[in-house]
Order: C-alpha cells, then structure tokens, then sequence
C-alpha cells in the first residue's frame, strides 16, 4: 500500500526501476524468440504474423517500456539529490506519472493475451496500421497504451524541467550543475517538445481507427507521408532523449572513476545543448527514400552530419578527462569505458547513413539494425548499467557484487558485439530488415547464426545481472554515504540510502563538483546553507493509481466498443460506451478530488530529524 | 579544395584495402558490395570513402582509449590527487575543426550524388519506361510504351536507361535491388516516386521489398533481368503475342474459368494478379520458390495447391481443382515458355 501510494522521488524511482525493468525482461525475450526466428533460413519457430507481432512489441516495448523508465528511475533516485533539493517541485504528479506509465505498458503487455498484440512495426506506418490492412485489436492497443504511457513521459518531463530550474540548492548556477544533470535538463526539454508531436498522432490514428477518420485513409483522402512526418518529427527527437542521459551518466561516471575533474565542463554543456537542438532539425533523415526530392535530402544529410561534431566533441572530452587520472577499474567504469568505443562505432555509422544516396542502400536493410542497436544498446543500455551499478548504493544502501558484476559486463559486451556486428554486413550484403525468414545461399546464414548465438550471451548476462541484485539483496545495508570514496556530487554527501527529507540542512554550493571542491580543501561535509528547522513534506495519495486505472479502463473500453460479445451484458456495457465513461469518471474524479481537498502535507520536526538521520 | 584532396589521398591506400574486403561479401547478383551498375557503383564509391574516413576516426578514439587506459590506470598505493585540468581550448577547438573537414570531404560528392540520382528521365524518348506497381506480396511491371505487363521479373535492356515511376494499390512498400541501385518507397497514386537506373552487364539480379508491409514481407522477392537488345526486342515481340491456351478443351476451360479471373496470358485474363505469360522460364516461381532448385512444374504446383503456406497472408485464394487439373495447369504453365531466352 505504501508503494501504491508514495509520492517520494527515491520510491517512484525504484518503482520504475521494477517496472521498467520488468518490461526490459519481455523485450529482451521477444528479441531472443526473433533471434532464434533467425537462426537459419527458412526456420518454421514462430509464423510470420507472430514475427511481425515480436518485432513491433520488441521495439515499442524497448523503447517506450524499459530503457525510458529506467532513465527516469536514475532521473528520480538521483537528480533532486544531484542539485541538493528535498525532492522534486511537483510529487503529485511524479507519481502520477509513473502510474499513467505503468497502466500504458500494462495495457500495450495485454495485446499478448486480449486480441492479437499490434504487427505494423513500431512505426506503425499507415497504411499498413489501418483497420485495412491491421484488423486485430493490436494497433489500437499500441495507439492507447502508448498515448497513456506518454502521459507519464511528458509529465515527467514538465517536472523535472520545472525542478532543475526551481529547486537547486543555493549556490548551484547553470554552470556548476554536474552533467547528469545537465543531460537530464535538456532531455526533459526534448520530453517537453516532442512527445506532443506523438501525442496528436496517435490521436489521429486512434481516431483513423476507431472512428473510421481519415487522416491517413489514401481512398479517402489522407496522406500516408504524413504519418511519417509525424511520427520521426517526434522519433528522432526521441532517440536524444535516450541517449543524452547516458551521455550524463558517462560524464559523471568517468570522472569519479580517474579521479579528475570532467574535461572541457563547459564544452560538454554546450554540445549537450547544441545535439538536443540539432535533434529537432533532422527528423527526414529517416525518409529519404520515401521522395521528399533532391533539396530536402541534401538539407537533412547536412544537418544530421553535423551533429557528429558536438558528440565528437564529448568523446573526446571523455578520453582526456581519462588522460592524466587514476582510472579505478569495476564493474561501473567497465561499462562506461565500454560505452566509449561501442558508442563510437554507433556514431560513425551514423554520419554514413546521414549520406542520403548512400542511404539509398543502408535504409531499411540490417544495416541500420545494427547501427541503431550500437547506439541504444551499446550506449545507451551501456550507459544504464554503468549508471545502475555506480548509483546503486544511493538508492539501495547496498553496493553490488563486484565479481558477478564484472560476468555482466564480459557477457554482455561480448555478447553485444558478437549480435550486432556482423549485422552491418548482412545489410550491406542484401538482407532487409524486419524479415521473417530468408532463403538459403544468399550469403546470410553464418552470420545470422552468429548473431543469434550473441544474444544468447547477452541473455546469460541479463540473467547474471538479476543474480546479482537477488544476491544483494541478501546483505546487510550497509553502504556508506560514499562507497567510491571519490564521489564528486552532493548526493554522496547523505547517507545511502537517502532519508526520507534527503538533506537535513540545504547544502550551500561553492563550486563545480560541489562534494569533491569541500574535501580538497580539507572539509568533512559541504556547509549548510539553513539552520536545522522543520521540514515541509507531501502527503502520500492513491489518487494518482487511481486515475491511472482509469485511464486503463476507459482505454479498454473504447476499444472494444465495437465488438460482439459472447456474454450479451457484457457486451451491452462495452457497445454503449458504458466502460469507456466508467474509466473517464474514474479519472475525472480523481482530479476533481485533487482539486476540492487541500492538502497542506506534513512535518518532520527537528527533533525527529535527529534520531531518524542517525537511524537512516 | 588542396586540403580536400590530399586528405582523399592519404585515404586511398585505406580504402583500396577496404575495397578488397568488402568485395569478398555477398553474391554479386544481390550484395551492395558488389555493384553491377553505374549508380550502385557511385553508391558504393560513397561507401567507401564515408567507411574509410569512419575507419580513421574509430582507430584514432580507439588508439587513445588504450593508451589511456594503460597508461593512466590506478596503481596501488596511489593516493596523491591527480592535477584537475580545467579543459584546453585548443584540444577542444582541433576535435571541433577536424571532424568539420572530414564532413565537407563526405557532404561534396554526397550533395553531388543526392541531385544526379534524383534526375528525372520519364520524358526521355530513348529510356524504357516502366510503371512499377507494388501490391501484397508482388511486383507489377507495366511498359506503357509497349502495352506489356510483367509481374515479379523486371525484363530490361543492357544498352538503354530505365526510368522507373513507382506506385503501390495498398501498404508502403520499397524497391530495393541491392547490387543495381538503392530502393525507393512506392508511395499511394498521387504521391508517385521516380527513379532511374542502368544494368550494363547481362544477368538476372535479385531484388527485395525493403519496408515492412505485412506478413510475407520477407518473401515479396523479385528478379532484375538485363539481356542485350536483340533479345529485349525479342520478349517485347513474344508477350504481345496471343495467349496460348491448353491444348485439351477441358484444362483450357477450367484454367479460364478459375485461374484467369485474376491472372492473365498473352492477352487474355485479368488484371488482379501478375501476368503469367511465359512464367515456364522465369527465375523463380512466386518470386520465393526458386526454378534452378527445384523444376519449376513441382514450384508451380505447390504455389498453386497452397498459396498461403509458401506466403503468409497472400491474396491468392486456394482455388478448387481436381489433382488432374492441378497437375494439368502447372504442366502447361511449367511449358509455358518464350523463346527470346533459349540462347542463355
Ligand atoms: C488455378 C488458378 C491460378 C493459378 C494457376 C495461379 C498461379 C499463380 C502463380 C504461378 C503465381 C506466382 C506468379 C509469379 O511468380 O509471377 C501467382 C501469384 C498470385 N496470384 Fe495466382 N493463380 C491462380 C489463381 C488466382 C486467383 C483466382 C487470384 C485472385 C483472386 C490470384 C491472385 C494472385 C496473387 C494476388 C498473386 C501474388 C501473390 C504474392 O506474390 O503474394 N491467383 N498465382
Ligand atoms: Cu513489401
């Protein structure tokens, strides 16, 4: 009940942790099955509507399911003690937007088992995605579950603008925010512009879909590009907003780790803020073969391959905040100092599909699997585990194994590159992508079969990884506030795991790297910027779950309006709309009751504050 | 312009390599890597120097990162602060400027290539033109020109341009035939996507669909078939000619009655599915069930007893017939041949 009901930044953000990394398992499942699919030519594993119906769920889910909500799991455990806040500026819909996610994955899961889970690919093209052509119930699971679980995103992503501009702790200007921050900071920015993009067009296919409009009917009148514009004026937008978090936790990552200042702070920023922006110029990239003509091609290949000279610019800064440090090696760093060089070959196969005539060949073929891949799993996923493992104590008070640690990162990289690798060649060599199958003898069938062998391997370390948190947790907690001994940022200043409050005084921030700037100069803790005093706390609520489950519920019904049922009352309540209402009533009051109680929260006194901070 | 080329220099001696690498991929008939024709071979030109000049930057990162990480690990016993370095404006500003020239080096021929490639040759009297139109799962070819139609083998000459004017009746597709040129998107009528290319080589080349477009994407396979013009003018003469029909009446009938509703012959049939005229020589049945496997008779009957089970979700009904008539029409199909091609 009181996970249900929490509003505190460190519980939702394990609570998407646990979620996001619940949906991480079945993506990484679908993506085993579509590799075993794979293995051979001509297998029989799974028909092809299934393989259509994995490659979309695996997609859909990876993106928007799991390495979303893990990176809001790190933004929530760590951000508000990054900037030395008590939390984040708005609880409420912290939580709120946890729990939109989580009903929208859940309701995307259910395909699975309610009426054929969605097969148009995670692009969901029209007009492939119309009733037409698509006439399970899949699509408009995608167009609902998807839409709710947007909510959450985009609420996130107000809050944590709204936090980082509001809530930092006196003493931390812009310039002296640690990366991560600064990463999350323009990615929540990015949340804040590109998900109204997805949100209007998933309303305009859930519309197309259930009732009959015609924004992307052909016959009637639409426009099947316009989809594509739609969906990659908010796609590509999307994939920055997956990866500049990584690049946050690198920074924080690599530098703790050589013991060194990062290099180039303000470079780093600016080119942060430079790859978000360029982000939104260069969504046609991903059509140049859909004929926007010769003008726009060229424009979009120029503006895309300009966004290799800020990333270029962060690797090296990377390599020479190494330069002259003291580089400890564990299992965090690892993954960080593996991201370097994966993330690398990620990036310049970028700057060669950027080259639309070029693109002309890669587009659609296993070779931008295989990019892609490099950049989400070898940087991003990268990025995550090492950000898990160094973070881990923060949220946990538990360090975790080191050895099995390390077997993670061994399998998993190696794993990694044995998959996708060899996947470049299968696309230059004529595989497309999205099949289900090929034929024998067209030069893809060892290479397939290594690929498949590869995600196995990465498979055994995702396995070894939850060997390792069950192992964990087993252990006593016993963490203490700054388990590398060279943490940088304040929130190594408060015990592992964080108190309720987090800071029992606001820090005052003197410098860049606020924590490692005090203990150079011989201080034992960062000066307090307030004396002790009482300390203002939200209440808990289950109103949050409660509209979620609504939204859920009416997500239901809509869909299912228009069927028959067996069971004639149960079909009464869906053909009229009845489910559908009862879900919005269930929302719209939970935000009418939001509005009419005040809540003036509560207080933890000084007093209490002595003992529960010794206790915590 | 110096700077440009003698940076293309230094790189040749990487991409001649490269180019012997590369080239060991793939069957020529399908690998990019392997281009037959002139603008797969730009295409390929782009590849390697955009690989090569990739090459160069992942070494180098790679070279300092192990330098790096050998040089500055942490010893045992190290306990003085290493030196916090601020940043150096000129490191910064040489990462900035280097990746800036090699991008000018790829956006030349890149801008160069994009407007070449996007020339339009559907008024040009002297290039073939064809109407590629793309349905679930397989390719039309229309040769307004001529008043032929084609389905799943594109039959051109060695010696002309082909200007290609491409169209799909349902979903997205994309026409793709890797070692001849890059694939474009056959968009809805009213959005129709122009394309040009050449095979001055003779020979049959595969070819792919490349965007998801429901269940039996993966087998909406088709065949580029390049012969010299002798022979182009050949085919163009043969499947103008009448239909050839059964010879027993009653095969004839039932193959009128149940096949050409959709399908046609010589100038007889319907529209609804691909044209079968002189299907008995061509590469591969359904575009999937390849005649140098296995003899195109058993092809043609296993596609014709069970469409569904060679491809997923196709449009062809499983139609009615007796085992005589089904071993009857593949039969005749399987004969079904045009002579421009006996000299192969
Ligand atoms: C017994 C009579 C039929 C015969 C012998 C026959 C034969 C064939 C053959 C040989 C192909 C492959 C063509 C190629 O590879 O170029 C094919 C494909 C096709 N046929 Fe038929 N067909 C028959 C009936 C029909 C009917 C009645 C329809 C329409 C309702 C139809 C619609 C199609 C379609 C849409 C395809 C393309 C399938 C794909 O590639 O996905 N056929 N047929
Ligand atoms: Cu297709």
């Amino acid at each position: 009940m009181d996970w249900l009901t929490t509003v505190d930044h460190k519980k939702i953000g394990i609570l998407y942790l646990i979620a996001g990394g619940l949906f991480f398992l079945i993506g990484g499942i679908e993506a085993i099955l579509i590799r075993i699919q794979l293995m051979q030519p001509k297998l029989d594993f799974v028909s092809a509507q299934t393989f259509n119906e994995l490659i979309t769920m695996h997609g859909t889910t990876m993106i928007f399911l799991a390495v979303m909500p893990i990176i809001f799991a790190l933004m929530n455990a760590i951000i508000p003690l990054q900037i030395g806040a008590r939390d984040v500026a708005f609880p409420f819909l912290n939580s709120l937007g946890f729990w939109t996610f989580f009903f929208g994955g859940l309701l995307l899961n259910l395909s699975w088992i309610v009426g054929g889970a969605p097969d148009a690919g995670w692009t969901s093209y029209m007009p492939l995605a119309s009733n037409t052509y698509s006439n399970t119930h899949g699509v408009d699971f995608y167009s609902l579950g998807l839409q709710i679980a947007g909510i959450g995103t985009l609420l996130g992503g107000i809050n944590f603008l709204v936090t980082i501009i509001n809530m930092r702790a006196p003493g931390m200007t812009f310039m002296r925010m640690p990366m991560f921050t600064w990463a999350v900071f323009i990615t929540s920015a990015l949340i804040l512009f590109a998900f109204p993009a997805i949100t209007v067009g998933l309303v305009l296919l859930t519309f197309d879909r259930l009732f009959g409009a015609n924004f992307f009917e052909i016959a009637n009148g639409g426009n099947a590009v316009l989809w594509e514009h739609i969906f990659w004026i908010f796609g590509h937008p999307e994939v920055y907003i997956l990866i500049l978090p990584a690049f946050g936790i690198i920074s924080e990552v690599v530098s703790t780790f050589s013991r060194k200042r990062l290099f180039g702070y303000s470079s780093m920023v600016f080119a942060t803020i430079l790859i978000g922006f360029l982000g939104f110029m260069v969504w046609a990239h991903h059509m140049f073969t859909a004929g926007l003509g010769p003008v726009a091609n060229a424009l979009f290949s120029i503006a895309t391959m300009l966004i290799a000279v800020p990333t270029g610019i962060k690797i090296f800064n990377w390599l020479f905040t190494l330069w002259g440090g003291q580089l400890t090696f564990n299992t965090s760093s690892l993954f960080a100092i593996g991201f370097i060089p994966t993330f690398v070959m990620g990036g310049v196969t970028g700057v060669m599909l950027a080259s639309a005539p070029a693109d002309f060949q890669y587009h659609d073929s296993y070779f931008v699997v295989a990019h892609f891949h490099y950049v989400i799993v070898g940087g991003l996923v990268f990025g995550l585990f090492s950000g898990l493992f160094y973070w881990w104590p923060k949220m946990f008070g538990r360090v975790l194994n080191e050895g099995l640690g390390k077997i993670t990162f061994w399998t998993f990289f190696i794993g990694f590159h044995m998959t996708f690798f060899v996947q470049h060649f299968l696309g230059l060599m004529g595989m497309p992508r999205r099949v289900f199958t090929y034929l024998p003898n067209q030069g893809f069938d060892t290479m397939n079969l290594i690929s498949s062998i590869g995600a196995f391997l990465m498979g055994v370390g995702t396995i070894v990884f939850l060997i390792n948190i069950a192992v964990t947790a087993a252990k006593p907690k016993n963490a203490p506030n700054d388990p590398w001994v060279d943490g940088r940022t304040l929130e190594w200043t408060i015990p592992s795991p964080a108190p309720e409050y987090n800071f029992k005084q606001t820090p005052l921030v003197r410098g860049l790297d606020a924590y490692w700037k005090e203990k150079m100069a011989g201080n034992k803790e960062v000066p307090a910027a307030e004396p002790v005093g009482s300390i203002h706390m939200p209440s808990p609520s289950i109103i949050p779950f409660m509209m979620s489950v609504g939204l859920f519920i009416a997500g239901f019904g809509f869909m299912f309006a228009k069927d028959e049922f067996a069971n004639g009352f149960v079909g009464m309540l869906f053909n009229n709309y009845i489910v559908a209402i009862l879900g919005l009533v269930i929302t719209f009051g939970g935000m009418f009751l939001r509005s009419v109680f005040d809540d003036h929260g509560w207080h933890i006194e000084p007093e209490e504050l002595e003992d529960k901070g010794v206790k915590a | 312009m110096m700077n440009r080329w003698h940076a293309v220099k230094r790189l040749l001696p990487i991409l001649a390599g490269l180019a012997l690498l590369l080239s060991a991929c793939g069957r020529a008939d399908l690998s990019t890597l392997q281009p037959q024709g002139p603008i797969a071979e730009k295409q390929y030109d782009l590849m390697k120097l955009s690989i090569g000049m990739m090459i160069v930057v992942v070494v180098i990162v790679f070279l300092i990162l192990a330098y790096v990480l050998i040089r500055f690990r942490r010893r045992p016993g190290q306990t003085e602060i290493p030196k916090q370095v601020e940043g150096s404006h000129k490191l910064e500003i040489i990462w900035t400027v280097i990746p800036i020239i090699l991008l000018v080096i790829l956006v030349v021929p890149t801008v160069k290539y994009v407007f070449e490639f996007a020339q339009d040759y559907s008024k040009d009297k002297n290039a073939i033109q064809v109407k590629v139109t793309s349905h679930q799962y397989w390719w039309e070819f229309d040769y307004p020109d001529y008043g032929i139609k084609t389905g799943q083998e594109l039959v051109i000459p060695t010696t002309k341009k082909i200007s290609l004017q491409l169209n799909t009746v349902d979903v997205l597709h994309s026409f793709w035939v890797p070692s001849l040129f890059g694939k474009i998107d056959t968009n809805p009528e009213g959005n129709t996507n122009k394309m040009y290319f050449e095979a001055p080589k003779a020979g049959v080349y595969r070819g792919k669909c490349a965007e998801l477009c429901g269940q039996s994407h993966a087998l909406m396979d088709f065949k580029v078939k390049a012969v010299d013009e002798a022979k182009f003018d050949a085919w163009v003469q043969e499947m103008k000619a009448p239909a050839v029909l059964p010879e027993d009446p009653q095969l004839a009938a039932a193959f009128e009655k149940k096949c050409l509703s959709c399908h046609a012959v010589g100038d007889k049939g319907g529209t609804l599915g691909p044209n079968l005229t002189g299907i008995g020589n061509k590469q591969a049945v359904a575009g999937v069930l390849l005649n140098d496997e296995t003899p195109v008779e058993e092809n043609l009957k296993n596609w014709i007893a069970d469409p569904e089970k060679v491809k997923p979700g196709s449009k062809m009904p499983k139609v009615t017939l007796s085992t005589e008539e089904l071993d009857g029409i593949s039969k005749y199909l399987a004969n079904y041949k045009l002579q421009y091609d006996n000299g192969k």
